[in-house]
């Protein structure tokens, strides 16, 4: 187990230096000067052009920059956005939001999308099974930002629940509904993936063991059905996780949330170098550790795993 | 230790005599898209405590679904009983209560499987699955079950039980896989058990190995065991007597020694014929021609009789019924029956 952990723990390595390098060079080789960009339609003086590139370091070769950068990186610090505000700052006002955004909508779909998978495996073929089917069916047809707009119409307008977008980022209540647009796809997975695997596994010999072995119903499910069919469940809930972490540039941006997702999008819009790299770095640390979490679970619920 | 054990189940049990086991007119259906499959037609069996009944057919021949309608674990739907009775200790558990039902499995009837590998749940270790029959009929605590479950890989003899107690199926090997099987299914001591190709997955030295265990413990208990087969070779030592399953019905009866001396059917014939043997190294091997009937259209008569090398008219026309074997003086022979109507000249001349 340990050495599988350490295995894994090494392997995150190239993986980072690789995905940061790609990163860096996707963001520093777009076109257009951002610097002179800054400048709007005014005609830039040569000599400031030159003195801001030389203090955020754009006028080195790019393999220079990212090694500067990776150098300043393990330092802690994250670089300077061309505002002039520490790119550590901007992300410590942004990332509590969209780790509040991210968990609300991983508990609404781990929850429901759970609860309505076992429900409709259970019970094949009946009404409820075939209600689960047919509303995931739609939820997983309809892009997030219709579903986004249907519940900003519903909820907002006509029935006057909730202001339509979110007016303060770290007031929870009002994360409620973007959250539920949020996960609403995901949860709609989580049920057709659960509902599939407790299929599969009601039909294994094994239950059939536990059912000739005189085992109440209620342990039979919970103790033998459940455990095996939610090991694919897990994984797809794991990797979500970290997915729902790198927020939700679409749902945040219809609802106003001040996530990271937002801060990105604007990022990419004013070709803000620091900031992207920056976040997107942390982000590619939070899928990492996210999917480290998911193998080292899967193994908890799979000892074939553990001792392979 | 052992007369105190069956001293207490004879006291506990007294009040009922006559069979453990009794299977009358068992019917099972599978409803299919392309129709239904008529897998039992009709199977009357008994066992009594202490004896050993085998059941011998090929795949398909409805030998498993008649144990699976015994435990009451098959998926209905697909499958249905339409008729018959399944008669344990004298009252059919076919009427009974689902609970009651529940509380007769594991406890009074218990099953061995044919792949433990499959059998067992891969993600719970193999002292919480032996445990868990104490923790679900019983009510011992978690420590109490892990001791009995200690206790039981013992019995079955499995090296170094207390450390592999915590140990998961895919840790052991096949033999010890089955043994493990055995263990769950004598944990709570039942009357009867029910072996559906306990060996089948298994080499053929650990094969004798683990027949010969079930056998010893079987005895010990003075349990009534039912042997699912298709394999001659292994019911011979064990078995007291036979049933020869084929379409779904019981076509020939008999103590176990008298049906490998004078087969009384047809089929049975063929398949003592079909066993490879020494003495006829180099000669092409005797099969039965043709195949099992398909399960959706059972052929008229006789189920057999398409590949009968003694059918007649009369074997297309009627079924058959069970017949009770003689000798051609007329004395009855003890336990003998055949559903072919050529009984009679199937036994005698060779």
């Amino acid at each position: 187990m340990g050495s599988y952990v350490l295995r894994r723990v090494l392997q995150m390595i190239p993986v980072f230096f690789g995905t940061t390098l790609l990163i860096f060079v996707m963001v520093y080789s777009l076109p257009g000067d951002p610097v002179t960009a800054l400048f709007g339609d005014k005609a830039a003086d040569p000599a400031v052009v030159a003195s801001i590139k030389h203090t955020y370091y754009l006028d080195q070769p790019i393999w220079k920059q990212y090694l500067h950068y990776m150098g300043n990186l393990f330092q802690g610090d994250f670089g300077t956005s061309f505002t002039g505000r520490p790119v550590s700052d901007i992300m410590a006002d942004a990332f509590p939001v969209t780790i509040r955004l991210a968990l609300m909508a991983f508990v609404f779909e781990m929850v429901l999308g759970l609860a309505l998978g076992v429900l409709s495996g259970l019970k094949r073929g009946s009404i409820a099974d075939t209600l689960v089917l047919i509303l995931t069916l739609v939820v997983i047809s309809i892009p997030v930002f219709v579903l986004a707009y249907i519940a900003q119409t519903v909820f907002a307008t006509n029935l006057g629940w909730v202001t339509p977008t979110v007016q303060d980022s770290y007031d929870l209540t009002q994360l409620v509904l973007p959250a539920t647009v949020l996960g609403s796809l995901s949860l709609a997975y989580v049920a057709r993936l659960t509902r599939t695997s407790i299929g599969e596994n009601l039909r294994a010999d094994y239950i059939r063991t536990a059912v000739a072995k005189g085992l109440p119903r209620r342990t039979i499910i919970s103790r033998h059905l459940l455990r095996n069919s939610l090991i694919p469940v897990v994984t797809f809930l794991g990797t979500d996780l970290g997915a729902l972490m790198g927020g939700a540039i679409v749902t945040e941006g219809i609802f106003n949330v001040q996530g990271i997702g937002n801060v990105l999008y604007r990022a990419i819009n004013q070709k803000e170098g620091p900031t992207v790299v920056g976040i997107v770095t942390v982000l590619v640390i939070v899928y990492l550790v996210a999917s480290l979490l998911v193998d080292l679970l899967y193994a908890v619920l799979d000892p074939r795993i553990r001792y392979a | 230790m052992n007369t105190a054990v069956d001293t207490a189940k004879r006291e506990r049990e007294a009040p009922y005599e006559g069979p453990l086991l009794d299977v009358r007119d068992l019917h099972v259906e599978f409803v299919t898209r392309d129709g239904v499959a008529k897998a039992v037609n009709g199977v009357d069996y008994s066992v009594s405590a202490g004896e050993t009944l085998a059941v011998l057919g090929e795949s398909g021949s409805g030998k498993s679904v008649t144990a699976q309608a015994i435990m009451g674990i098959l998926d209905m739907p697909p499958a249905r009983i339409p008729r018959g009775e399944i008669r344990f200790r004298g009252r059919d558990m076919l009427t009974m209560g689902k609970e009651e039902r529940r509380k007769i499995r594991g406890q009074k009837i218990a099953m061995i499987f044919q792949d433990a590998l499959s059998a067992l749940n891969p993600v719970l270790s193999v002292g919480y699955q032996l445990g868990e029959m104490f923790r679900a009929h019983r009510g011992v605590s978690r420590a109490e079950a892990r001791e009995k479950a200690v206790e039981l890989m013992e019995r079955v003899r499995i090296p170094a039980a207390k450390q592999r107690v915590n140990d998961y199926p895919h840790q052991f090997s096949g033999g010890m896989r089955q043994r493990i099987m055995i263990a769950m299914a004598l944990a709570l001591e039942p009357d009867l058990i029910i072996a559906d190709e306990p060996t089948t997955a298994l080499d053929v030295t650990v094969q004798a190995q683990v027949m010969d265990l079930l056998a010893e413990l079987q005895a010990e208990y003075n349990m009534g065991l039912i042997l699912i087969t298709h394999d001659l070779g292994v019911v011979a030592d064990v078995a007291d007597k036979i049933a020869v399953m084929y379409a779904g019905r019981i076509v020939e009866t008999a103590p176990v020694h008298e049906l490998y001396a004078r087969p009384a059917h047809p089929y049975t014939r063929g398949l003592l014929d079909s066993i490879p043997r020494l003495d006829q190294k180099g000669q092409e091997l005797y099969a039965i021609k043709g195949l099992p009937p398909n399960l959706l259209r059972i052929p008229p008569g006789c189920a057999f009789n398409p590949r009968c090398p003694r059918a007649q008219d009369v074997c297309r026309a009627e079924v058959p019924d069970l017949f009770p074997v003689t000798e051609e003086d007329g004395t009855p022979l003890e336990g003998r029956g055949s559903a072919c109507f050529f009984w009679k000249e199937t036994l005698h001349d060779r």
